[in-house]
């Protein structure tokens, strides 16, 4: 959603700025240049790794570009020599979806509970924080170290859930705080004084109001899980993620199968984000299209 | 569409969130059905609370809060047939003005067909039927308080709670809204209670004025009771309109007495069957400003059955209808009077000019 706003607000400041062209400051010069050195820095290696995965069967790892084939995709699938590939694949996409779904629920429920104070609140806020600003890696091995003590095996979808949790839900959870500030204390009353009961309350109005907040926060929790490393690495036991899988591979493949793979995950990367915000704008345009028929 | 029943009687009702400050301290009152009711006072007043009391939005710390002769503490809204319109209005953002109007359908589990039905007459009534298919967000300010009161009105209660309706509005919207307020009030024939801060609200509409301060009733009574015979101190200086001045009984004899103060003395006073002066006790009295004739220094001096004070004009506004006319005359607050517009340019006044303000002695009003 944030996206959508930026990108209303910077076509009129883009306009403004052409129109101005003739008298733009030196500055204006030193800024774009470093802007273009950043944008450069940051996606040149990663197209690089794209274009590079689209050789065939004669391909390396550095450019020059060797033909031009799907082939280490293929190789990819067929899980020959690379890996678990696809098994880490779904195995990632389970967990990420596991995580979201238990980081917009408790999200939402923690947020609705710090609308008030309670008992304990601010030492349930502090450990949150904690959670959130231990570094990954040492909560990782604490929880394997944990699991190991109390004789259970590691499992992706035991102690690696637990490790993602521990850095999805504070984030979630901080995301929740900001979208119920929007959210109006009489809108409940009045629902009440309406007659409706506290299910009905939830089910008719906080939710419709607060759901493209909770889109966001399933969003940071499924792309927080996918591609969470630290925390998963002593937890995920036996049978990797895609992430701990494309790290085990960098170790021992050799061939551009492991930029296909860098391709893939990042084109899911970019769907996820798209359905999400698609379905935020959907919300939005649905109810524009109301103000139409009135109109 | 009376309803009946929506009689109102507050018995010892007081509120305290900790125990130890009352938001609402002893608080007796009888609202008749079919009544208008304004609650005034200024904000911290304890006017919000009472009305969320009787909403049933909170619970009372003592008392008991009887609608239609029946103790409601404890009972939810539904129960006790009462709606509220909130201050911000609380229309749910998304949905459409008629899903507003129907919720209270919705949730009782009628069908679509008929709750959306009599959500229709309902936009009719308040001339909302254009709007139905828009969200809160695309009506002015007028248009959302019409939905908030429709939205309220459509469960038929016997009693409507307006919390500040009119505060969100601009000044000229507001009073033709307040107009049709009362217009609603008169066609639901049910009990209106309506909290604001405004005193010429509180008056325009209401049936019964109840100004309060600090958790305490200081006057019930018709709004015109309340303005011209204010009963104290508080209740003058927060209505308006009135001057008050402070100070002690000079002489009583037989049928006058004398008011002397820091800056007048000899001021005549009305002696009241039923209220005893005695020589040297303090007292307020109260005169409104409209009943005040500046008279130029140097003339016939104050005319019979009259009284006055002598001061330098301090500043002069133009109101339209009326002139007001600030004096220094009596000590604290400034002394005003309200010169009709034709009078006072008969004769113009400007600041510094000394007059005489006069006024006959039986329009002064004394506070207890």
């Amino acid at each position: 959603m944030t996206d959508a706003i930026a990108g209303k607000a910077a076509a009129p400041a883009k306009r403004r700025v052409r129109r101005a062209s003739s008298d733009r400051p030196w500055t204006f010069y030193v800024l774009a240049g470093f802007f273009a050195f950043y944008v450069i820095a940051l996606y040149g290696p990663m197209i690089s790794i794209y274009i590079l995965s689209f050789q065939d069967v004669r391909g390396g790892l550095v450019f020059p570009m060797r033909g031009f084939s799907l082939h280490w995709f293929n190789e990819l699938i067929m899980q020959t020599r690379t890996g678990d590939v696809s098994g880490s694949f779904r195995r990632s996409i389970y967990l990420a979806i596991a995580v979201t779904v238990i980081t917009v629920v408790f999200s939402f429920m923690a947020g609705m509970a710090f609308r008030r104070r309670f008992r304990g609140d601010t030492i349930v806020f502090y450990l949150m924080i904690g959670s959130l600003v231990a570094p990954g890696l040492v909560l990782g091995i604490g929880i394997g170290l944990g699991f190991d003590m109390a004789g259970i095996p590691t499992n992706w979808f035991t102690s690696a859930l637990g490790a993602q949790l521990s850095w999805t839900l504070p984030f979630g959870i901080l995301i929740m705080f900001a979208v119920m500030s929007r959210l109006n204390g009489d809108w409940e009353e009045a629902a009440r004084d309406l007659g409706a009961s506290p299910a009905q309350t939830i089910r008719l109005v906080i939710l419709p109001i607060l759901a493209p907040g909770l889109i966001a926060v399933a969003l940071f929790g499924f792309t927080l899980s996918y591609d969470e490393f630290a925390r998963t690495l002593q937890t995920a036991g036996a049978q990797n993620t895609l992430p701990l899988e494309i790290w085990s591979m960098t170790l021992n493949v050799t061939s551009p199968a492991l930029y296909a793979l860098g391709t893939v995950s990042t084109v899911i990367s970019f769907l996820i984000i798209g359905v999400s915000l698609g379905s935020i704008i959907l919300l939005q345009r649905r109810n524009a299209a109301r103000m139409n028929i009135s109109e | 569409m009376g309803t009946g029943n929506g009689d109102i009687e507050l018995a010892g009702v007081t509120k305290s969130y900790d125990g130890e400050t009352y938001a609402v301290d002893g608080i007796n009152l009888k609202i008749p059905d079919g009544a208008y009711c304004c609650l005034l006072g200024p904000s911290g007043c304890g006017k919000s609370t009472i009305l969320r009391m009787i909403a049933g939005h909170e619970d009372p710390t003592h008392g008991e809060i009887l609608i239609g002769g029946e103790d409601v503490v404890g009972l939810d809204p539904v129960q006790r047939r009462t709606a509220m319109m909130f201050q911000s209005y609380a229309l749910f953002p998304h949905l459409s003005v008629r899903d507003n109007i129907a919720f209270a359908l919705r949730v009782r589990g009628l069908s679509k067909t008929e709750r959306y039905g009599k959500a229709d007459e309902m936009m009719e009534k308040v001339h909302l039927t254009e709007f139905a298919n828009r969200l809160p967000s695309q009506l002015s300010g007028g248009q959302q308080q019409r939905v908030a009161l429709a939205r309220a009105a459509i469960t038929e209660p016997r009693v409507l709670l307006l919390d500040e309706p009119l505060s969100a509005l601009d000044e000229h919207l507001r009073i033709r809204m307040r107009a049709e307020l009362s217009r609603m009030q008169r066609d639901l024939g049910i009990t209106f209670i309506h909290v604001t801060h405004t005193q010429m609200e509180a008056i325009a509409l209401a049936d019964t004025v109840v100004v309060m301060d600090r958790g305490e009733i200081r006057q019930a009574g018709p709004a015109r009771e309340v303005y011209a015979s204010p009963n104290n101190r508080y209740v003058a200086e927060f209505i308006g309109g009135q001057n008050v001045l402070s100070g002690k009984v000079g002489d009583v004899n037989g049928s006058k007495a004398t008011l002397a103060g820091p800056t007048f003395s000899n001021i005549e006073i009305p002696l009241l069957a039923g209220t005893p002066l005695h020589s040297g006790q303090s007292l307020d009295i109260a005169i409104r400003r409209d009943d005040i004739d500046l008279l130029r220094l140097g003339g016939n001096g104050v005319p019979p059955g009259s009284t006055g004070v002598e001061g330098a004009v301090t500043g002069v506004e133009y109101q339209g209808t009326f002139v007001k006319v600030m004096m220094d005359a009596a000590g604290e607050g400034e002394f005003v009077a309200y010169v009709p517009e034709r009078r006072f340019f008969e004769d113009t006044l400007s600041v510094g000019d000394r007059v005489l303000a006069v006024w006959q002695i039986d329009h002064a009003h004394l506070l207890a």
